[in-house]
């Protein structure tokens, strides 16, 4: 049986049906539905970790224990989960482990657009690139079985288009039987110097069978053509060579590292014009030159962003020999080109209702310095609210608050850390812990709207539930606040401006650390919607309350409307009327 | 579809007006005709009222999911501004639907920028096969403004040839029971534009 399934379902599919018994990780755009997917299956032990380093510890833990691990992340959450990573290079594994790094060319919802194969090269790993759903899921059971042939974690390597695309898949049973029994072995697992040492000779050897491997194995293969050009492609761009050059020879690489240098060879010596496509960094092309073959790839295609069919057939007309090989018609005319006139632009915005909204205007006017961090209150750092001045990377807004401190003492008292709930567990538990020890006296707003919005709503361990939806400890933020060593905690109403304002002003202006709470669900998260507001005659036009940038209020002609239907009554901008023109509707005196 | 040629098919909107559903509807209709199918769609922060933009490839062998500039042979536009932003994936002697609805982005509300006017016959006069249809009033009078989605794949699939029958088991298949009988009546409605 088919099913078109796309990239995430189908990895979650294939850790089911290869026998996958847990699973570990933290959400992250392009990697997050394959956890979702794989919750639903029997026999399968999946859950949400704190952070992506804990979901590969996890992993690490129940691969070394003999089961079969599924660890997924986005590209930078293998940042995080980079220092097991590097070590369990060395112990390897017992049942294997595949890690999935979703990465983002293009940075469709991302802060950077790494390229995480040099991730695998660094550690030593092998990595496996699909190009749509079937090899998705086949090479978690590729990945698998390399992992307990070679004793090695592998990466399976993923990109946006691979990921959220659907395509056929062939829907097979389970293998059950992949448990195997836990083994001590110290000099193995127990990474002191004396037995590191010998572990790096194992993993140096273990590199050379992965390149021998790599010459045979099955995702490595030539696809004889014409032999005028010859394309070296992975991932998704093989899809694209072989819809802009048909013809051409390709050497499909699904395993890029180690290389099958023979078959890489082999290859170049029989190609009249020998290239190499990939996004991002020249990884398999370095590789290549490294062999002493001579290829063309980023002296035509971008180092930046994602690379597209149009791209690759302009750049390869420009130089071949062969125009004839080039599928055209790619680049033929469309109807029509909307040159002369200016199109807005559509960025995402808060939703209406959005419990983000009040902290980023209350901060906003009070004109402070924020150190913000990653979530959906960053579309506080967007007009009208502008409210952000750094978002480096999850976590890093308490920290970068205390720096701004120690930088510039007089800076106390305008500077203030902005981070949600679910990037406080993840990673900013460590600076708040840093602010106490080293005595700042920074304060830091938790922004708690009880899910992780912006990856599409994963609870995480403040939300008192897990993956599987079951109830769980649910962390007491002011209890492990204060444990940390903040005396000065606050809780306040996301929807109270009067009292924000109050507080926030007070506490940044106090010589002791503190954090603000600020509570409330997130708007897409409520069911049950409360009376939207209306605006009376009583409107003196002055327009206060466009200032939220709530897109249910918009002005039409020269007075302000609100869109009932987009209305969620939270009421922030009766708040802010001076007239009191907007009432709640059926509160009124109309 | 003739043999051997892929049919590509690009919905754009914005986020929230229920363009996935479309484009399951019209993947479960391919896989019914016995087409290979791709599907892009990019959702990162889609919910939060940025543009969407859903990729829809089917024919007997189809290798990428995009959809190159120049290339789309129908464009379903759920709103005017994306209906422009979006009108140069258009192949020469395409069709474009478009949703006569617009919904102001956030530099429009803040007054920083201008909904362009006229939209729809800026688009007719270099597209001639520009239908431009109130789904949102259809929809309301069906009893569900959200119906509106359902309403523009009435459109599209009698525009594109695929059997009414087809079309109705394929909402049977993707579709809450509760809203069944509401989205067959906006199929129906959509269905029956003069175009
Ligand atoms: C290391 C890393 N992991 C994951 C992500 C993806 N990501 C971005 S923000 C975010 C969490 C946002 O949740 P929260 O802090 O609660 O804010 P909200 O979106 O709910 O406002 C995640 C998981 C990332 N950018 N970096
Ligand atoms: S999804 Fe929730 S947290 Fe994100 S912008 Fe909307 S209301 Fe705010
Ligand atoms: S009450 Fe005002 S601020 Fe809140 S959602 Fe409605 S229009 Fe927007």
């Amino acid at each position: 049986m088919k099913e078109l399934l796309t990239g995430n379902e189908a990895i979650a599919r294939g850790a089911y049906e290869f026998g996958v018994r847990v699973a570990a990780a933290y959400p992250g755009t392009p990697s997050t539905e394959i956890l979702e997917n794989l919750v639903n299956y029997p026999g399968v032990y999946a859950q949400w970790s704190p952070n992506e380093k804990v979901a590969l510890e996890v992993g690490l833990g129940a691969a070394i224990g003999g089961a079969r691990t599924l660890v997924t992340m986005k590209h930078v959450g293998v940042n995080v989960a980079a220092d097991p990573l590097f070590t369990l290079a060395y112990t390897g594994v017992n049942a294997g482990l595949v890690l999935v790094s979703a990465d983002d060319p293009g940075m469709h919802s991302s802060q950077n657009e790494q390229d995480n194969r040099n991730y695998a090269k660094f550690a030593k790993i092998p990595v496996l690139e699909p190009s749509n759903s079937q090899e998705a899921k086949d090479m978690v059971g590729l990945g698998l079985e390399m992992s307990e042939q070679f004793d090695t974690p592998v990466m399976l390597r993923t990109t946006t288009r691979v990921n959220h695309s659907q395509s056929f898949v062939e829907i097979g049973e389970r293998i059950d039987d992949t448990a195997k029994p836990y083994v001590k072995n110290s000099r193995k697992y127990v990474m002191v110097p004396a037995h590191a040492r010998g572990r790096h000779v194992v993993v140096e050897e273990r590199r050379g069978k992965l390149a021998e491997y790599a010459e045979s194995c099955p995702v490595n293969r030539i696809e004889w053509a014409d032999r005028k050009i010859g394309i070296i492609a992975s991932g998704i761009i093989y899809e694209y060579v072989k819809e802009v050059i048909p013809e051409a020879s390709i050497l499909k690489l699904g395993m890029t590292f180690p290389l099958p240098e023979k078959l890489i060879r082999e290859f170049a010596a029989q190609v009249e014009e020998l290239y190499v496509i990939e996004e991002l960094e020249p990884f398999l092309e370095d590789q290549v030159r490294l062999m002493g073959i001579e290829i063309t790839g980023k002296q035509l295609f971008p180092r930046i962003g994602e690379v597209s069919q149009k791209i690759i057939a302009e750049k390869i007309l420009a130089v071949t020999g062969h125009r004839d090989l080039v599928n055209q018609s790619i680049l033929a005319a469309g109807a029509a080109e909307e040159k002369d006139v200016q199109i807005p632009v559509r960025p995402p915005v808060m939703c209406p209702g959005c419990p983000h909204r009040g902290v980023f205007y209350t901060i906003s006017q009070l004109k402070m310095i924020v150190t913000g961090d990653i979530g959906c209150y960053t579309l506080g750092s967007l007009p009208p609210l502008e409210a952000m001045d750094t978002c480096i990377c999850m976590g890093a807004s308490v920290g970068a608050a205390l720096g701004m401190e120690k930088a510039h003492p007089e800076m106390h008292g305008k500077v203030v850390a902005v981070i949600g709930d679910s990037t406080f567990m993840h990673s900013g538990i460590t600076g708040l812990l840093d602010v106490a020890y080293n005595r700042g006296a920074t304060t830091t707003i938790i922004l708690d709207n009880s899910t992780t919005a912006m990856t599409g709503h994963q609870d995480h361990a403040a939300t008192g539930k897990t993956l599987s939806k079951e109830i769980t400890n649910q962390v007491d933020l002011v209890a492990l606040v204060k444990a940390l060593g903040i005396n000065q905690v606050q809780i306040v109403d996301a929807f109270d401006l009067k009292k924000l304002k109050t507080i926030i002003s007070e506490e940044a202006a106090a010589d002791e650390p503190s954090v603000i709470i600020v509570k409330r669900p997130c708007a897409l998260l409520i069911k049950e919607r409360t009376a939207p507001y209306t605006i009376d005659e009583n409107c003196i036009n002055c327009k206060k309350c466009m200032k939220l940038g709530c897109p249910a209020l918009s002005v039409q002609g020269d007075a302000v409307v609100v869109n009932t239907a987009l209305c969620t009554g939270c009421g922030l901008c009766s708040q802010l009327c001076p007239s009191g023109a907007l009432k709640k509707e059926g509160e009124g005196n109309e | 579809m003739s043999n051997g040629k892929v049919t590509n098919i690009l919905i754009v909107g914005v986020g929230g007006q229920g363009t996935i559903l479309a484009s399951r509807i019209l993947s479960y209709l391919a896989l019914e005709e016995g087409h290979d199918v791709k599907v892009s769609e990019i959702h990162g922060m889609a919910q939060r009222g940025g543009s969407v933009v859903t990729q829809v490839r089917m024919g007997e062998k189809v290798y990428s999911p995009l959809i190159s500039e120049g290339q789309a042979d129908v464009i379903l536009a759920f709103e005017r501004l994306e209906a422009l932003r979006w009108v140069h994936y258009l192949k020469k002697d395409g069709t474009i639907i478009i949703n006569d609805q617009a919904i102001d982005p956030v530099p429009v509300i803040l007054g920083l920028q201008e909904y362009p006017s006229g939209i729809i016959d800026r688009i007719k006069g270099k597209v001639p096969d520009t239908i431009a249809v109130n789904a949102l009033q259809i929809a309301e009078e069906c009893g569900n403004a959200k119906a509106s989605n359902v309403v523009l794949m009435g459109v599209l699939a009698r525009k594109m040839g695929f059997g009414k029958e087809k079309c109705i088991r394929a909402l049977e298949a993707k579709v809450p029971a509760k809203f069944l009988e509401l989205n067959k009546n906006a199929f129906e409605k959509g269905w029956n534009v003069q175009v």
